[in-house]
């Protein structure tokens, strides 16, 4: 591997995934058009029939950091700052979280009755903010979407309810707080399954008069949220946008034609 | 029948022959879950001991599912045949699984026209995994589509070129660098992205093309849900070779994936007059443990014996390919390396009890506690028990439904280890294309996707090349 000033070559850069790394190619320019059809690990090449050494460490950093992505509680600086209202489901820990998804849907009488005292009652838009499977996207995204929504919503006059932080949180929490609080259309952010290499992928899940009586097709979903794929800012108007046909038509998901 | 049982002065009672099954499992996240597993090591070996104990006659009539209330239950007790099963019915669990590690492989295939799935998955329990090695070795599955899979000494793989997007171009740069390594003897197979008519039927006449071009002897699929496969035929849009759908194990489970049992005859009806293969095997199933859990339809019942459940309607349509995706539904079913390992084997050995071409997405998701190593771990157990075939990928990485299975190197060196090779005329065509040896091993050239071009091509899609 190259060193330069002391350091040894970054694996986790993005044009390293670009490199052919074929010995003897019988077009190098055919092989490097190919690779930009497709984000597939092609022209890799091989050491026997196995991988080459960079192409087995750069999967392993790949895997390392979306585990570490799904594992690691999130970091609640920035949540504080934005002055967000916490809560928490049933679940204690991470462990607990990956083998109970439905404890990560509940939450206790008293978590339930704090939200009813503490929130914002009958608003027009509920803003719910989910770890799930990875806080980094929530870290990665959130500002910027938060911006361009509560922008585009004080445009239309919507009255907006105390945004609800939930940690350890599965999609259908926004359900429960919907319920809580009477809101016409509750959004929920929340950290998606990480890919290789993509623990920054968010999601938002929305539904006009969220309830758990309803099925999972009563959400209309905006999905791969990150900087390589819908760029935050872009989500973000996309769900302002979303949501006034939401307020309009009174209905949400499958229901929904757009 | 007996149901309980003392260990180290404890008694252990059961109520039922759906709780001894489930609690002689093995450790699954999915049965804690669904809160159905033995409490601890002890009562799971109890319900062990219990199992063993009972008889073939007592599974069969017991079933997990009722007959009245489930269509894939009665598709299963039908489809008995009753003289084998008189011959095999007295026999316990215990015995039977002395039987199929004892005696010859003829003698195993005689019985599976007795079985039903819940005493396949029965024996599974009181099974090792190198007994389900051992024992999966003597139940070959051969079928037959355009080529033919399953025969001794060959490994096939099936060619999985998965795109964000569906762009044809992209899907076609995979299938090239799959070729290349020797991958795609089984099928070449994409899951879609985009579920629709003409993006399906489209990437079919895209493999089809290529297929004629480079005269590659193997199969096409798209694996879109079935209802749009039977209209891309009923249209006449496509060449198809092989029709795809993902199968669970009860009919409260399959109403979740859209399909029952009427549906699916229909499907293979249509495909039986429509199909572009030669042969008398076209049908494409996937499965995997939990979900029936997952879709609220296991009745109570673990995820080993609705597994098994699923093969049973996979029979019904004498498959060509039938793999377990065993590790894609996540760690609340399969919470580790260890789990997965274990699934992936008792899948394979169910399949092959039944009597279905088994093969096996070895795989793991990003939030399991599982990593490279596990998953190379399982490819190298099942490339010795004898499995069909497994999947290739560029690099083990899907970049469309975000999980890791096996890549084209994998196939490649497990052929080199086991000293296995893809199916004949696939092989001898690999050879003419100078990309395997005689061996069935990868030649010096191998693993050059620009050996598809000659010169002057574009690239606009898949049909340009």
């Amino acid at each position: 591997m190259n060193a330069t000033d002391g350091f040894v070559r970054d694996i986790s850069l993005p044009e390293v995934k670009e490199r052919v790394l074929i010995e003897h190619p019988q077009s190098l320019a055919m092989i490097k058009r190919l690779k930009k059809t497709t984000n597939a690990r092609l022209g890799v090449g091989r050491a026997g029939d196995r991988y080459k050494t960079e192409t087995l460490l750069k999967f392993r950093a790949d895997h390392a950091i979306a585990q570490d992505a799904v594992w690691t509680d999130i970091d609640e600086t920035l949540i504080d700052e934005m002055g967000f209202y916490k809560v928490q489901t049933l679940v204690q820990n991470k462990e607990e979280y990956v083998r109970r998804p439905d404890r990560g849907r509940i939450f206790s009488d008293e978590t339930m009755e704090a939200i009813k005292r503490d929130c914002i009652h009958n608003p027009d838009v509920q803003l719910v903010i989910a770890d799930g499977l990875s806080g980094f996207a929530i870290n990665a995204n959130l500002k910027d979407i938060y911006v361009i929504m509560m922008d585009g919503f004080k445009e239309k006059g919507y009255r907006v309810g105390t945004p609800i932080f939930v940690r350890y949180s599965r999609v259908a929490t926004m359900d429960k707080i919907s319920e809580a609080l009477g809101a016409k259309v509750t959004i929920q952010l929340i950290g998606e399954r990480p890919g290789l290499a993509t623990g920054e992928s968010m999601s938002v899940y929305m539904a006009y008069e969220a309830s758990s009586k309803k099925p999972e097709s009563q959400r209309t979903v905006v999905s791969n949220i990150y900087r390589q794929g819908i760029p935050p800012l872009e989500a973000g108007a996309q769900v302002v946008y979303l949501t006034e046909v939401l307020m309009r038509e009174k209905k949400s998901g499958v229901e929904l034609k757009i | 029948m007996k149901l309980k049982t003392n260990l180290f002065g404890q008694t252990y009672s059961f109520n039922d022959v759906k709780e001894v099954l489930a609690k002689a499992n093995e450790e699954k996240s999915g049965d804690m879950l669904a809160g159905i597993a033995a409490s601890g090591n002890v009562e799971r070996v109890a319900a062990k001991v219990v199992l063993a104990d009972m008889t073939l006659k007592d599974l069969r009539e017991n079933p997990v599912v009722s007959y009245e209330e489930d269509d894939i239950t009665r598709a299963d007790q039908d489809a008995v045949s009753d003289t084998v099963y008189q011959q095999i019915k007295g026999y316990t669990v215990g015995e039977f699984r002395e039987f199929l590690l004892r005696e010859p492989p003829e003698k195993l295939r005689a019985v599976r026209p007795g079985l039903t799935a819940e005493m396949v998955a029965g024996v599974t329990k009181l099974m090792s995994n190198m007994d389900l090695v051992y024992a999966a070795r003597k139940l070959p599955v051969e079928a037959t589509c355009n080529t033919t899979i399953g025969r001794p000494g060959t490994l096939s793989s099936r060619l999985q070129p998965n795109h964000a997007t569906d762009n044809p171009a992209g899907i076609m740069a995979s299938v090239m660098e799959g070729i290349s390594y020797g991958v795609g003897d089984a099928v070449i197979g994409l899951n879609p992205a985009v579920d629709t008519i003409d993006s399906v039927a489209s990437i079919l006449r895209e493999f089809d093309a290529f297929m004629q071009k480079w005269q590659i002897p193997t199969q096409n699929c798209v694996l879109a849900h079935v209802t749009t496969q039977m209209k891309v035929l009923e249209k006449n849009l496509a060449p198809m070779d092989l029709m795809f759908q993902s199968l669970a194990g009860s009919e409260t489970a399959s109403r979740a994936f859209g399909i029952n049992v009427s549906l699916m005859d229909e499907a293979y009806a249509i495909m039986r007059e429509k199909k572009n293969s030669a042969g008398e095997n076209f049908m494409y199933f996937e499965t995997g443990q939990g979900s029936e859990l997952s879709s609220d339809g296991h009745h109570g019942a673990d995820q080993l014996v609705m597994e098994a459940r699923c093969y049973a309607f996979a029979k019904r349509y004498h498959p060509f390919l039938v793999n377990t995706v065993v590790g894609f539904i996540g760690p609340e079913y399969l919470y580790d390396g260890r789990q997965m390992i274990r699934a992936g084997l008792e899948d394979h050995f169910m399949g092959k009890l039944t009597g279905i071409p088994m093969g096996c997405d070895v795989c793991y998701t990003n939030h399991m506690r599982a990593d490279q190593n596990d998953l190379e771990n399982l490819a190298m157990m099942l490339a010795m028990a004898d499995c069909n075939y497994i999947m290739g990928i560029p690099g083990g990485d899907d970049v469309m439904l975000m999980y890791q299975t096996t890549s084209y190197h994998d196939v490649a060196s497990l052929r080199r280890l086991t000293g296995k090779k893809p199916i004949d005329e696939f092989a001898r065509r690999m050879q003419e294309l100078e990309i395997l040896d005689e061996a069935g091993n990868l030649t010096a050239k191998a693993g050059d996707p620009s050996l598809f071009f000659t010169g002057n091509e574009t690239l606009s899609g898949g049909m340009a090349v």
